[in-house]
């Protein structure tokens, strides 16, 4: 029985070292960062409401990088929503066969690629349009929306999918008696039900869209640019500012800045972490008596 | 989509054929045109190495852990932690650990604390609830098969995971492993903010490395420009090559013990 009591203090000593390291570094970000969490982290010296409305610059504060990720957010959600839950409906629904098998193993390698190279596809998409058609185009908000959706695009299909084929056959069912065709039993039937699925998928891809540095990095953020002026303009952004600070800050002010922002975004994406797991779970509860 | 890999595949190739001399060197010298990346492969390859190596030991442990070698109550606590960590973002561990961890290897081994050693422990954590994710949900599937004949074999629990349950599933657990793999040689920041950026063989722990990923991105963020390019498209097309691999030999072993 050797092999039991190496592998109970194995899963001893893992656990001690998971829950510790976890609650170390959490804690030391909140304590750390909490105390800055004020208005003034946001607006730094300027008054919030001209801040808010753009009629002043924001110079010492986290705003401008807090409304760059959420037009990131925004933006690259505009983008990837449509083609990601279409695929997903597609695969769940429609795709049979060869095409089926293909189209899945090409979404599973998407998701596998790492970010910084998706943010250099972006990069290089930029360098091809100069030479072509656009000679003055430049990496920007659009361009990083852009790759953070072909980013978030595969957690979309994903979630899409099996929700949609997690659903009891008890529904197909109701369809094909009612007498509907596909696009009916879809429409009517499908997408509701497993609506609180998808809307949690949506919300990963958000998640992950907000976090995401790598991918900015490469097409267009930068330290001071204020608030973003336009689709083509470069922009700031939560995650960027914190890896920034993390480099290059001046003084005590900066510092403390920076955890906050990091805060922020922890709040951020646990936040619509929990919402997500939360919206599955209701989804499952629900459908778990019918299968 | 297809898009994406001719891109960087063809871009890496005509970086390779213009120059493929200089760029599998191992001097990084932009000013003497000189552009090797071997050093930035061998510091990717044993980073991700020894990252997934230290996290997969530990994502096996915590598996077995939530699996009834731990207390129920501490196994829930365990398992909601793991799944909070998955949102944590990257450059938050980043940013922890500069000001936690480096301080703290600097301090306690000598040497700058950026290091390999500071990269792999963070990396290691950031790669460790997808594995468990993935060693749990197999787990889960043998336990429930095999859980009633080994209960009237008179096998506790313990012993049911250990000498049943884990032989049975060693192709999953191995396979979380190359999962890990693939995405911590993927990661970019971590490396970035905490291997310190040296480009150099590490050999020692606490050698400073600069792996394929922070490269793309230190390259294109300082804007070295020319030649430089083409060492990042080469850099690029090794991570395409890598992560769509590992992936492609998951998706095999998983096939097969599906059967």
């Amino acid at each position: 029985m050797n092999r039991v009591k190496l592998l109970k203090i194995l899963s001893y000593i893992s656990a001690f070292f998971v829950l510790a390291s976890f609650s170390l570094l959490i804690g030391f970000i909140f304590v750390k960062g909490a105390p800055s969490i004020k208005l003034s982290l946001f607006f730094g010296d300027t008054n919030p409401w001209q801040a808010i409305i753009g009629a002043r610059p924001v110079w010492n504060g986290i705003w401008p990088a807090f409304v760059g990720t959420l037009y990131l957010i925004l933006l690259t959600m505009l983008i990837s929503l449509i083609p990601g839950i279409g695929c997903g409906i597609y695969l769940a629904r429609y795709a049979e066969g060869k095409s089926k098998e293909v189209l899945s193993l090409a979404v599973d390698l998407l998701a596998s690629v790492p970010s910084i190279v998706v943010g250099l596809f972006g990069f290089v998409l930029i360098l091809l349009l100069r030479h072509t058609i656009a000679p003055n185009a430049t990496t920007c908000i659009i361009l990083a929306s852009f790759c953070l959706a072909i980013l978030v695009m595969p957690a979309l299909v994903v979630t899409t999918r099996s929700s949609i084929e997690s659903l009891p056959e008890a529904l197909l069912m109701t369809g094909a008696s009612l007498g509907f065709t596909e696009t009916q039993l879809l429409r009517h039937i499908l997408i509701p039900a497993a609506g609180k699925g998808i809307l949690g998928g949506i919300m990963l891809a958000m998640g992950r869209a907000a976090e995401d540095t790598a991918v900015i990095m490469l097409t267009g953020v930068v330290v001071n640019s204020g608030l973003p002026a336009g689709p083509t303009a470069k922009f700031e952004a939560i995650p960027f500012l914190i890896y920034y600070t993390s480099a290059q800050y001046i003084d005590r002010d900066d510092l403390l800045r920076g955890f906050g922002a990091a805060v922020i975004l922890l709040i951020l994406s646990a936040g619509l972490l929990f919402i997500a797991s939360r919206l599955q779970s209701t989804m499952e509860k629900r459908w778990k008596g019918a299968k | 989509m297809a898009a994406l890999f001719v891109f960087i595949t063809v871009y890496a190739l005509d970086g390779l054929i213009k120059s493929p001399a200089s760029l599998l060197g191992s001097i990084w010298n932009p000013e003497g045109k000189e552009f090797g990346i071997l050093p930035m492969i061998w510091a990717s390859a044993i980073l991700s190495l020894s990252a997934s190596v230290i996290g997969w030991v530990f994502a096996l442990g915590c598996s077995c852990f939530i699996h009834g070698y731990g207390s129920k109550r501490l196994a829930r606590i365990l398992s909601n932690v793991l799944r909070i960590m998955t949102a944590i973002p990257t450059v938050v561990y980043g940013f922890a650990s500069v000001f936690l961890l480096v301080p703290l290897i600097r301090n306690g081994f000598g040497g700058s604390g950026f290091s390999w050693l500071t990269a792999s422990i963070v990396l290691s954590l950031m790669i460790l609830p997808t594995m468990v994710l993935a060693m749990d949900s197999a787990f889960r599937t043998i336990e429930s098969e095999t859980e009633i004949t080994s209960a009237a074999l008179g096998l506790t629990k313990e012993q049911n995971l250990a000498l049943v349950v884990l032989p049975t599933s060693k192709k999953w657990i191995l396979s979380s492993a190359l999962l890990g793999f693939g995405r911590a040689s993927g990661d970019t920041l971590i490396p970035t903010m905490l291997a310190g950026n040296a480009v150099q063989y590490a050999i020692s722990p606490l050698d400073a490395m600069r792996t394929l990923t922070a490269h793309i991105g230190l390259v294109l963020s300082s804007d070295v420009g020319g030649t430089a390019y083409y060492s990042l498209f080469v850099a690029g097309g090794i991570l395409l090559f890598v992560s769509v691999t590992a992936n492609i030999i998951f998706r095999m072993i998983r096939g097969r013990s599906h059967e």
